[in-house]
């Protein structure tokens, strides 16, 4: 087990190095002068230069990398060109409403997703079971733009139940939360009911229907425990991706995380930044798929570590 | 996928197979419904000058932000043009943005399977951990990141979605090519002297692209999805173009007053992604009913 996890950190080390060459060299591909951004609209070309300088951006490329890895290695990516705050400082502050807002859609996900999923596979073929694969395959067709935008015109327009934007107390998480949590509950129904009808197929399930155990019995002692350890990947990866591809429902929300972040470093060319969330997003996903391989082989005693 | 690396049947025993096939499709009538709903799309996005009621650049300065009527079905935007002319002429934007792009990665990326599995070892292990890499991240972030590189515009948006696209052409068209790689004839065809291209385009290519097709359809939803999404968040194509997710966000502004700005495009993507999500789902199990989930 040790031995394991001490082998997957260590395979992580090239792909991060990777990433983090990839990341600088895009960030630098992207066209626009950053210096020249900075230094505003009536710079003359010494201003300009002088921003050059101070940014670091007139060095060769090859050695402002070295200098960039070294820096973040030690927690250290510059700061923002567009506020002049620490880099850490400024993507901390909004990883937390990012963090908050995953949690709770991938709840509210996860309860919908295996609830929905649950039922369609034992009432297969049902009017239930066709009515809710129509809406999980409606919830992967609707755009979050769309179905973010319907809940504020629906909810927030005409009867103010919730705010149309912001963060702030419980109820501002309500509309951008379920925005969120459709299309993850969709894809988690959609897996739920495909591996609980492979497992319900099986012969131990027979088995255990022949010796009189009650249907409730074999759903939740013999079906569901098998059959939930391919959805939590599902969900593992859901949430990885809430927590970094929030972008378009923060953008409609105008909520203050990561994503908005992202697209307001993007418009305004914040090199830093940008650089600095692309690594973050990179570590979460690696850290995120190692977790659910160990909760995988957690779940299920036939996986081994090797 | 695995019929190409069978001995082949009579002809007649590939007849009934595409028959099977054929009545398996008619049997699901969500495949059924998903087919109706792509026609008509595909409808309006060729035959869209000729049906549409007004042309979707006039303006009516006193009918702005009409409601729905029997004039304007769909009603009208704050510079009094129809909205459904206006959706009409966007399919050609929203559809096509999405046909081209899945075209593009399934290309690219049916190469990139093919060749990974035929060269075979540091080259296919390395390749194939930058596809997982790749996969690793939403796909809309990798939009993103490639448009901030090329600037918005229809052109890059179909660039950024295609690329896209390519690592998971690459991973599925893999699998079968690399299945075919054990088989006698790649031995024989290269034993007569065949060059490594010849091999890939004539030997392998064949086994590959029933899957590449299946997925073909597939991934045209999620592309039409990205695409608007990329246009909604201003990094695509710029209004006044008639693009769906582009109307969708100018049409934001209006929320309270006229909510068929929104709701109109909107209701466009969705039906549109639905249609070829359900017609994907439909075609993969009517020809390969294991690649089923």
């Amino acid at each position: 087990m040790l031995r394991y996890l001490g082998r997957r950190l260590w395979q992580m080390i090239p792909i991060l190095f990777g990433v983090s060459l990839g990341a600088f060299l895009f960030i630098h591909a992207i066209p626009g002068d950053p210096a020249r951004l900075l230094a505003g609209p009536d710079a003359g070309p010494d201003d300009i230069a002088a921003v050059r300088v101070r940014l670091g951006l007139d060095r060769p490329l090859a050695l402002q990398y070295v200098y960039f890895v070294r820096n973040a290695l030690a927690g250290d990516f510059g700061r923002s060109y567009r506020s002049g705050l620490p880099v850490s400082q400024v993507v901390a502050s909004h990883f937390l409403p990012t963090l908050a807002l995953s949690l709770v859609s991938i709840g509210l996900a996860a309860c919908a997703g295996l609830g929905a999923g649950v039922l369609q596979a034992v009432r297969r073929n049902s009017l239930g079971d066709y009515a809710s694969t129509v809406a999980s395959v409606t919830g992967i067709s609707t755009p979050s733009f769309f179905l973010g935008l319907l809940l504020i015109y629906l909810f927030s327009v005409d009867i103010h139940w919730f705010p149309t934007g912001g963060m702030g107390g419980p109820r501002s998480f309500v509309l951008p939360a379920v925005t969120l949590a459709a299309a993850a509950a969709a894809q988690i129904a959609r897996f739920t009911r495909s591996s609980l009808l492979e497992v319900l197929g099986q012969d131990f399930v027979r088995t255990a229907r022949a010796k009189g155990v009650t249907e409730a019995w074999v759903l939740v002692r013999h079906s569901l425990r098998n059959a939930l350890i391919p959805v939590v990947t599902i969900i593992g990866l859901q949430f990885g991706f809430l927590l970094g591809g929030a972008i378009v429902v923060e953008t409609v929300f105008s909520w203050p995380g990561l994503g908005w972040l992202m697209i307001q470093s993007i418009s305004f060319r914040d090199y830093p930044v940008l650089t600095a969330e692309i690594l973050l997003f990179s570590v979460q996903f690696l850290a995120i798929n190692l977790v659910v391989d160990l909760l995988y082989a957690a779940l299920d005693p036939r996986v081994s570590y090797r | 996928m695995h019929e190409a690396t069978l001995p082949r049947g009579t002809a007649a025993a590939r007849v009934s197979a595409a028959r099977r096939s054929w009545a398996r499709f008619l049997r699901r009538r969500t495949a059924v419904a998903g087919a109706a709903i792509t026609l008509v799309f595909l409808g309006a996005m060729l035959l869209g000058p000729w049906i549409a009621p007004y042309p979707p650049t006039a303006t009516n300065y006193n009918q702005t932000l009409a409601p729905p009527s029997v004039a304007h079905p769909a009603g009208t935007d704050d510079f009094g043009r129809d909205i459904l002319s206006r959706l009409i002429a966007g399919s050609r934007y929203s559809l096509g943005m999405g046909l081209a792009a899945v075209t593009l990665g399934a290309a690219i990326g049916t190469a990139w399977g093919i060749s990974s599995a035929f060269y075979g070892g540091v080259f296919d292990n390395v390749s194939m951990r930058i596809v997982d890499i790749l996969l690793a991240f939403p796909g809309l972030l990798l939009a993103i990141a490639i448009v901030a590189i090329l600037g918005p515009g229809l052109v890059n948006v179909v660039i950024a979605v295609g690329l896209f696209s390519v690592p998971t052409f690459a991973r599925l068209t893999r699998s079968p090519a690399l299945a075919a790689m054990g088989q006698d004839y790649i031995e024989a065809a290269r034993a007569v002297g065949a060059a490594n291209a010849r091999i890939m385009g004539r030997h392998l290519l064949p086994v590959a692209l029933p899957t590449a097709l299946v997925y073909f359809t597939l991934r045209i939803g999620i592309a039409i999805l990205t695409a608007s999404s990329l246009s909604f968040l201003g990094l695509g194509v710029q209004p006044p173009t008639p693009e769906w997710g582009a109307m969708l966000a100018a049409g934001r502004l209006f929320l309270n007053v006229a909510p068929q700005l929104v709701i109109a495009p909107g209701i466009a993507i969705s039906l549109a992604v639905l249609g070829f999500n359900l017609l994907g789902d439909g075609i993969r199990d009517a020809l390969d009913p294991r690649l089923r989930e």
